[in-house]
């Protein structure tokens, strides 16, 4: 039975004060707070067990390395990928999408070939298929949205051709919250000979993923999203793909042999893990991922759905507010505009109410293109928010339009 | 006035202010009070460059002082800007250099100095200094 109190004392953050005044923590797009048991996994492995992982004949060694690897097969069975060698650890979402412009993109992109992207990309997901561009002589394609925040998919089907590479997608979007039908994308991607990857940064925490159901190519998402560390992600990539892709970072771990004539490569997924790993960081994600199992990710959308339904009901209501992102099925993320005042003084008063929300460009510099603005207020959602915290959110929102007035 | 009497001033208008609300609510005042910028003056060069809110400040050297203008797209920001341009516009040069900035602290402001925040105030002090080091030179 799902219990947003009971989840609440999980995390302990919660119950700080801020300025004096309990925290409404509605960040949660930028990051996740973790629950004690990860924070206690890794303070268990820092205190009691740390050694590196995969070289030591050690007990510790071996202590880390299976734990390591045990976190593996935990992220194996969540996005439900063929196996273990298809999981390779990074430090996020951006250095996954980068491993894959870079190497996916050395074996496979050619001049005049075209990665297409969506004009609701993070950042992330955008710059480093530019930097491919740059590199290679191939062309960036924009699929553009409609302005309540769904994807144009006629304008995406009139791109797709034989000569498009791969196809960059965000799950949801950052900014929109608008759950794309990947699906359907890869599908007419793979039609065109085309390979897609999911940028799964804002999914992973709300929808369930099965990678194999999918087909998806590539798939990347952060630990810190889904109630794990920062500085650790994932790459999931095809087995046969993977294995056609030559090696990013040269070190230690990815190799096999060292000659000073020839080096051969590991085996994967350690061919693309070189150096030593933020292993410890890699068990909290494993501890992450156990803790959301044990919660149930169904429980935790349905009562993310409530959220979300109350937030965007509530907030409409308020005079002068401006929302974007309204496309039907949307997940946890409200962004907002109040007419006549900046997103930075939203931010800066309802931060001096304890209520934490992200303002800006949202690394999503495009949409903001869109609706002609220089920023926004985003507030976003996660297993333990409360509808009383939407209200606080709209009750300070509400303050923050009489302060303008006086 | 020196500049650390009218810093002095300052401090003495907002402990008036026990609420935030009120503090704020006066900086925006200040924002909205701020004499308004030469839309000449609005160049890429008197932009300083901060994430979340645009700000400009303009310097003009008359009779041996210093005399600033500003605007912000944000109105805080602009608030700020005011209580900058307050305690530093007509001020000579070397005075800016040696300025001491404790009023931002004792105001309550502090959380807004860090050179991560993005709302500019490091960024604004810096450019004033700079602007005064550059004349005080002269």
């Amino acid at each position: 039975m799902f219990d947003v109190h009971q989840i609440r004392q999980d995390f302990p953050i919660l119950t700080e004060k801020i300025y004096g005044k309990p925290l409404v923590y509605l960040d949660n797009g930028a990051t996740t707070q973790r629950p004690k048991r990860v924070v206690e996994v890794m303070d268990e492995y820092y205190l009691r067990y740390n050694s590196n992982v995969h070289r030591g004949v050690h007990f510790l060694s071996n202590k880390c390395t299976d734990a390591n690897e045990r976190a593996r097969e935990i992220v194996k069975d969540y996005i439900h990928a063929a196996g273990t060698e298809e999981v390779i650890f990074t430090r996020g979402t951006t250095e996954s999408i980068n491993l894959v412009a870079y190497t996916f993109g050395e074996a496979f992109i050619r001049e005049g070939d075209e990665i297409v992207v969506t004009e609701m990309e993070h950042h992330a997901n955008i710059v480093p298929w530019q930097m491919l561009c740059e590199r290679k002589g191939c062309v960036l394609k924009v699929v553009p949205f409609k302005d309540n925040g769904e994807l144009d998919m006629e304008a995406f089907a009139a791109l797709m051709n034989e000569r498009v590479k791969l196809v960059g997608v965000a799950y949801v979007s950052n900014v929109l919250g608008t759950v794309n039908p990947v699906k359907q994308i890869i599908d007419a991607a793979h039609a065109v000979g085309a390979y897609v990857l999911v940028d799964a940064a804002q999914a992973i925490q709300h929808i369930p993923l099965d990678v194999q159901e999918l087909d998806c190519d590539f798939l990347a998402f952060s630990g810190h999203k889904i109630y794990g560390p920062t500085g650790v992600g994932v790459l999931y990539g095809k087995k046969a793909l993977l294995e056609q892709m030559p090696p990013w970072h040269g070190g230690g771990e990815m190799i096999k042999e060292v000659r000073f004539e020839k080096t051969t490569y590991n085996e994967l997924p350690f061919k693309f893990e070189a150096g030593t790993p933020d292993f410890i960081g890699i068990i909290g994600l494993g501890e992450a991922i156990e803790y959301v199992k044990s919660v149930g990710l169904e429980a935790i959308a349905a009562h993310e759905h409530e959220l979300i339904e109350y937030a965007m009901g509530q907030i409409r209501q308020i005079p002068g507010i401006i929302l974007y992102g309204d496309a039907p099925g949307k997940s946890s993320v409200v962004s907002f505009g109040l007419k006549g005042i900046h997103h930075f003084d939203l931010g800066t008063l309802l931060d001096k109410m304890g209520i934490a929300v992200r303002t800006g460009q949202l690394c999503a510099d495009p949409v903001m293109q869109h609706y002609g603005v220089t920023g926004m207020v985003r507030a976003s959602f996660a297993m333990y928010n409360t509808l009383e915290e939407i209200d606080a959110l709209c009750a300070g929102l509400k303050k923050i339009e009489q302060i303008f007035k006086m | 006035m020196t500049i650390a009497e009218i810093e002095e001033q300052i401090v003495e208008e907002f402990s008036m202010y026990e609420d935030w609300m009120d503090k704020y609510a006066y900086l925006i005042e200040i924002g909205n009070g701020l004499e308004s910028m030469d839309e000449a003056h609005k160049t890429e060069d008197n932009l300083i460059k901060g994430c979340q809110s645009r700000v400009w400040f303009h310097a003009e050297m008359r009779d041996g002082k210093l005399y600033f203008t500003a605007d912000s797209d944000a109105i805080i920001t602009k608030g700020i800007a005011g209580l900058l341009i307050r305690v530093f516009s007509g001020q000579a040069p070397k005075d800016i250099v040696d300025a001491n900035l404790d009023f931002i602290d004792k105001i309550g402001l502090t959380q807004h100095l860090s050179p991560t925040r993005s709302n500019g105030l490091l960024s604004m002090v810096k450019q004033i200094k700079y602007y005064a080091l550059a004349y005080a030179g002269k």
